[in-house]
């Protein structure tokens, strides 16, 4: 080792900090909104269930973080009732969208 | 009224078992009734660190689940009179644990100590929230690293999410412990300094613990770091946290082994 690789050399700290403050940004908004997710799929079929017999497991809520926007999708499949179903139609199908701003509290 | 205080960290090996033992033993030596618990069910280790392991009769799951008294599992350290452990099981499952049992023993020692610290398993899992359901306040322990900056990270969040207060609304008060530190190469730019890990988890500091020597000497003769050799630079560093505990105003200095000018200025910088 020369004087110069001595003062050359990089410090590693500044490294370690801006790696964790970009990986620590994205997995406090992850894992906030995985329990949100979590509260909302409980709630959505609950509200549901007062009214239509829904599967739970026809019941998607997925949500998309985007630059500006959030987006929040809520995808509910309704069977079609027996007595008015033609050979060949699929079960209705309800999209709820909702898109909420970026960085607003989950 | 007594505080009930969980030492925690999610990641293993970053010294929550020493600082619960170091802590304990300040507070205690202070004049403070202390409890220190440990919740380690299976891999406990607190008993070792505290020399009390031939002691060990009765455990933490004994008396949660009524197999035995409190004042059977308790073990009153031979070295200060109002220093107690209660152990955790070596023998049993994680899962004989039960959220009723705990709060009954967390209540009966809230009623015969001032302080009752529980040092947390490693993880995020049942036994780590266990340790912190019941707790008024919270020791994060971290060292300045990567890996251990981001599983604090993730267990401050659990705190104000798992918690008895949390979920009663109230605030979860969180104190850092930033161990192993090394006050040299943090000024050097080789290690994250007190400020970039003060930055990333914005919780309040309780204290700055050098990297030491004394710490393994203390822990393979059974004392808590602080009882062992009061003067050592990670025993004033705890002894400084106590206080901070306890509502002194103590000023942040990083104790230091050497005298030297360099330490002092190292120290100061860092501080």
């Amino acid at each position: 080792m020369n004087i110069f690789s001595l003062f050359g050399r990089k410090t590693t700290a500044p490294v370690a900090r801006e790696r964790l403050q970009i990986l620590l940004s994205h997995e406090r908004t992850t894992n906030c909104n995985a329990d949100l997710i979590a509260l909302l799929q409980k709630e959505v079929l609950a509200a549901l269930a007062k009214h239509i017999d829904v599967d739970p497991s026809k019941v998607q809520i997925k949500m998309e973080r985007r630059e500006d926007v959030s987006l929040l999708e809520i995808d509910v499949e309704i069977p079609t009732p027996k007595a008015d179903r033609k050979p060949a139609s699929q079960p209705a199908k309800v999209t709820v969208r909702t898109t909420r701003r970026a960085g607003q509290a989950a | 009224m007594a505080e009930v205080m969980v030492v925690t960290s999610g990641k293993g090996g970053v010294g929550k078992t020493t600082s619960t033992a170091a802590l304990g033993a300040a507070l205690a030596q202070a004049g403070q009734n202390v409890a220190v618990v440990d919740f380690d069910v299976g891999l406990r280790n607190l008993d070792l660190v505290m020399g009390a392991e031939r002691r060990v009769v009765y455990d933490l799951i004994n008396v949660a689940n009524g197999e035995a008294r409190l004042s059977q599992a308790l073990i009153r350290d031979r070295r200060i009179d109002t220093l107690h452990l209660l152990p955790a099981s070596q023998t049993r499952d994680k899962d004989a644990l039960t959220e009723e049992g705990v709060k009954r023993v967390i209540d009966e020692l809230r009623e015969r100590f001032d302080w009752v610290i529980c040092d947390s398993p490693a993880g995020i899992e049942r036994g780590a929230q266990l340790a912190m359901r019941y707790a008024d306040l919270a020791v994060v322990i971290a060292n300045p690293e990567v890996s251990s900056v981001r599983d604090s990270d993730r267990i401050i969040g659990l705190l104000d999410a798992k918690t008895m207060r949390a979920e009663n609304g109230e605030t979860m008060e969180k104190h850092l412990l930033l161990t192993r530190y090394d006050a040299q190469r943090a000024g050097r730019g080789e290690m994250l300094s007190v400020e970039d890990v003060l930055e990333i988890l914005s919780i309040p500091l309780l204290g700055i613990i050098p990297e030491s020597e004394e710490v393994l000497r203390a822990s393979n003769v059974g004392s808590p770091v602080t009882l062992n050799n009061a003067q050592s630079a990670p025993a004033r560093a705890y002894m400084d946290a106590a206080k901070r505990l306890c509502g002194e105003d103590v000023p942040m200095i990083i104790p230091s082994h050497k005298k030297g000018l360099l330490d002092r200025l190292f120290a100061r910088r860092a501080a």
